[in-house]
C-alpha cells in the first residue's frame, strides 16, 4: 500500500508540470498583448513606458525563462503580484480557499446524503414506476442550471424573507450557524447535478449487485433484506459511485465559480473570475492552476480510497 | 488524476465499446420496440419545438426583439406574455430569438469538439505507438481540468464574444470525444473484419471509413446528444457570466444576468430564461438517454 500511494503521489508530478505548461501556453499564446492591455489600448503610451513595464513583469524574457521563473516562484510558494492590488497572490488564494473548500465539501455531503438513498430505494422496489419516475427525476436535476437555481433562490429569499446573504464570509469555526446559514444555499445550487448523477449511478450499480451471486448467497443462509441490501450489497455498490463523485468535483468547481460571482462569496472561483474582468494576468494563472490542482488531488485522494475499498486495484 | 481519469475513463469505454455485430435485424425490432420509450419521444418533440422556434424565429415572435417602448418592466400581460424587460423589449420575442444563440452555439461547439476528438481519437487509436502516446497526454491533461473554469478562461482570454465562447466550449469537450472515440477504435481494430480487409489490400483511409466510422457511430450519436445539451448550459454559463454572448444580442444566460439587478421589481424576468434554458437542455437529456436506449445501452453517459 504505502509503495502504491508513493507511486501515486510521484504521478501527480507530470500531470502538475503539464498543467502549469498549458495554462502557461494558453496565457502567452492567446491574442492580446498583456502590456497593450494594461495601457487599456493607450496610443499614446510610449514604446518606452511599455518597455519599462514588460521588463517590471519579466515579460521581455525568452518563454522558458518566463515559464521557468514562474514554476520555481510556485515551488516556493511564491505566486507573484495581483497587477490590480499589488497584493500578493498567495495571500488571496489562502484567504478564499476555505470558501472553495467549504462550498465543494457541503456540495459533497448534500448530494451524497440525499442521493445514495434515493438511489438505493429505486433500485430495490423494481415498480416500473418508480423506476421510471426516478430516471425523469434524474434527468430533470441534470437539466437544471446551478446558476439559475442559485438566482431564484437568492430572488425568494429576499421576497419572502428579506434575507440577503452577508457581504463578508463567515467561518465556521467561529459562527457555525451563521457560517451555515451563508453557504447551504449556495451550496445546495452547485450539489443538484451531483445529487443526479449519484442517484443515477447508485440506482445502475445496486440493480447490479443485486443480481450477484453472493447476495443470493447472503439470502440464503437467512440475513435480513435490510442488511443484505445495506451490508453486502449497497457496500459494494458504492465503489464505483465514489470514483464518480471525484470526477464530479471538476465540474463542482465550475459550479461553484459560477455560484461564488452570484453570491459575492470571496471563493477562488470568484477570484479567477475578477481576475479575468481585471485582465489580471498572474491572478488568472495562479488561481486556474489553483483550482485544477484541487480537483487532481481530490481525485489522487478517491483513487487512493478505491484502493482501500476495493483492494482488487492495488494488484493492478 | 490522470490516473483517476484513466481508470474511470476506462471502465467508461470499455462500456462503450458497442455491439456492432449484434446485428441490423436485431436492432432494428429494437428501435420499435423502445421507440415507444415516451422519454426519448418527449426528448425529441421538445428539441423539434425548440428548433422550430429558432429556425421561425421571424414569423413566430410577436415583436422585433431589440425594439424598445413597450415600456419598461411591464408584468406579463395579454399583449406581452411574458412581460418586458428593463429596457421595455418584449421578452417573449427576446426569448425566442435566444433559442437561435443557444442552439447554434450549442451545435457548433459539439461539431467542433466532434471533429477534433474524431482526429485525435482515430488517429490515436488507429496508428497507436508514440502517436498514441502523446496525444492521449495532452488529452489527459486538458481532461483534467474542470471544464467550466477553463471553458471561463480561454473565453475570457480570447475576449468575450459568442464565436469565442463556442471556440472555448468546443476546446473544453474535446478531450472527452477523443477519449471515447479512441476507445471504441480500439475495440473496432480487434475485430476480424478489420484484419480482413487488411489482408486485402485496403488502404488505411478505405479502413477508415468503410470499417471503423459506421461501427463507431452508436456511441459517436449518443455522445453528441448528451454534449449538446452540456454545451448549451455552458454557454448559458459563460453569458451569464458576461463572457459568452454580448449584449443587446439576446442569450437566455445573458438575459438572467440582465435580469439579477432587477429580479426583486420584476421576478419574471429571471424566472423565463431560465425556464428555456432547462427546457432545451432536458430535451437533449431525454433525446440522449432515449437514444441510448436505442442504440445501446451499454454506453454510459454523464
Amino acid at each position: 500500500m504505502g509503495k502504491y500511494v508513493l507511486r501515486r503521489l510521484l504521478l501527480l508530478i507530470p500531470t502538475l508540470i503539464g498543467m502549469s505548461l498549458l495554462i502557461f501556453v494558453m496565457l502567452r499564446l492567446l491574442p492580446g498583448d498583456v502590456v497593450d492591455l494594461m495601457t487599456g489600448g493607450d496610443i499614446a503610451a510610449s514604446a518606452e513606458a511599455k518597455q519599462a513595464l514588460r521588463q517590471a513583469f519579466g515579460l521581455d524574457k525568452p518563454l522558458p525563462v518566463q515559464y521557468i521563473e514562474w514554476v520555481a516562484g510556485l515551488a516556493r510558494g511564491d505566486l507573484g503580484l495581483s497587477l490590480r492590488s499589488r497584493e500578493p497572490i498567495s495571500g488571496v488564494l489562502m484567504r478564499a480557499l476555505p470558501v472553495t473548500l467549504e462550498l465543494t465539501l457541503l456540495a459533497i455531503i448534500i448530494g451524497t446524503i440525499t442521493a445514495v438513498p434515493l438511489g438505493v430505494l429505486s433500485a430495490t422496489k423494481p415498480d416500473a414506476a418508480i423506476d421510471y419516475w426516478s430516471r425523469i427525476a434524474g434527468l430533470i436535476g441534470l437539466s437544471l442550471p446551478n446558476f439559475w437555481l442559485a438566482t431564484l433562490a437568492l430572488l425568494f429569499t429576499s421576497l419572502w424573507f428579506r434575507w440577503v446573504p452577508p457581504i463578508n464570509y463567515i467561518s465556521p469555526f467561529a459562527d457555525p450557524i451563521g457560517n451555515l446559514q451563508q453557504m447551504l444555499i449556495p451550496a445546495f445550487a452547485i450539489a443538484l447535478h451531483l445529487m443526479a448523477i449519484v442517484m443515477r449511478m447508485t440506482r445502475t450499480m445496486m440493480l447490479e449487485v443485486l443480481r450477484q451471486d453472493y447476495v443470493r448467497t447472503a439470502r440464503a443462509k437467512g440475513a435480513g433484506e435490510r442488511l443484505v441490501v445495506y451490508r453486502h450489497a449497497l457496500r459494494n455498490a458504492l465503489i464505483p459511485v465514489v470514483s464518480v463523485i471525484g470526477f464530479q468535483v471538476g465540474a463542482l468547481m465550475g459550479g461553484s465559480a459560477i455560484v461564488e460571482v452570484i453570491f459575492g462569496l470571496n471563493g477562488v472561483g470568484n477570484t479567477l473570475v475578477q481576475g479575468i474582468f481585471n485582465r489580471d494576468y498572474p491572478l488568472i494563472q495562479a488561481s486556474a492552476l489553483f483550482l485544477a490542482t484541487i480537483f487532481v488531488v481530490v481525485n489522487l485522494v478517491v483513487d487512493l480510497l478505491y484502493g482501500y475499498l476495493d483492494p482488487r486495484v492495488k494488484l493492478a | 488524476m490522470a490516473q483517476g481519469a484513466e481508470n474511470t475513463v476506462a471502465a467508461a469505454t470499455r462500456a462503450v465499446v458497442l455491439a456492432p455485430d449484434v446485428a441490423g435485424r436485431v436492432r432494428k425490432s429494437r428501435f420499435r420496440r423502445e421507440w415507444r420509450n415516451p422519454i426519448g419521444l418527449v426528448g425529441a418533440a421538445i428539441v423539434l419545438f425548440t428548433v422550430v422556434l429558432a429556425v421561425c424565429a421571424p414569423i413566430i415572435s410577436p415583436y422585433v426583439p431589440s425594439a424598445q417602448g413597450y415600456g419598461r418592466l411591464v408584468e406579463p400581460n395579454a399583449a406581452h406574455w411574458m412581460g418586458t424587460d428593463e429596457l421595455g423589449r418584449d421578452q417573449l420575442s427576446r426569448i425566442i430569438y435566444g433559442a437561435r444563440v443557444s442552439l447554434q452555439v450549442g451545435a457548433v461547439s459539439v461539431v467542433l469538439a466532434l471533429v477534433a476528438g474524431l482526429l485525435i481519437g482515430v488517429a490515436a487509436g488507429f496508428y497507436r505507438g508514440w502517436l498514441d502516446d502523446w496525444l492521449m497526454r495532452v488529452v489527459d491533461i486538458v481532461f483534467a481540468f474542470p471544464g467550466l473554469v477553463l471553458a471561463i478562461v480561454i473565453a475570457g482570454l480570447l475576449g468575450p464574444s459568442r464565436t469565442n465562447a463556442m471556440i472555448a466550449i468546443g476546446i473544453v469537450y474535446a478531450p472527452a470525444f477523443a477519449r471515447v472515440i479512441r476507445g471504441s477504435v480500439l475495440s473496432v481494430m480487434a475485430e476480424s473484419y478489420v484484419e480482413a480487409a487488411r489482408v486485402v489490400g485496403a488502404s488505411d483511409v478505405r479502413i477508415m471509413l468503410r470499417h471503423l466510422l459506421p461501427n463507431i457511430m452508436a456511441p459517436i450519436i449518443v455522445l453528441t446528444t448528451v454534449y449538446l445539451s452540456t454545451a448549451i448550459l455552458s454557454e448559458a454559463s459563460l453569458s451569464f457570466l458576461g463572457l459568452g454572448t454580448q449584449p443587446p444580442e439576446p442569450s437566455w444566460g445573458g438575459m438572467l444576468n440582465a435580469a439579477r439587478r432587477f429580479m426583486e421589481l420584476a421576478p419574471w424576468l429571471a424566472i423565463f430564461p431560465g425556464c428555456a434554458i432547462m427546457l432545451v437542455v432536458l430535451g437533449f437529456n431525454f433525446l440522449g438517454d432515449g437514444l441510448r436506449d436505442i442504440l445501446d445501452p451499454r454506453i454510459r453517459t454523464p
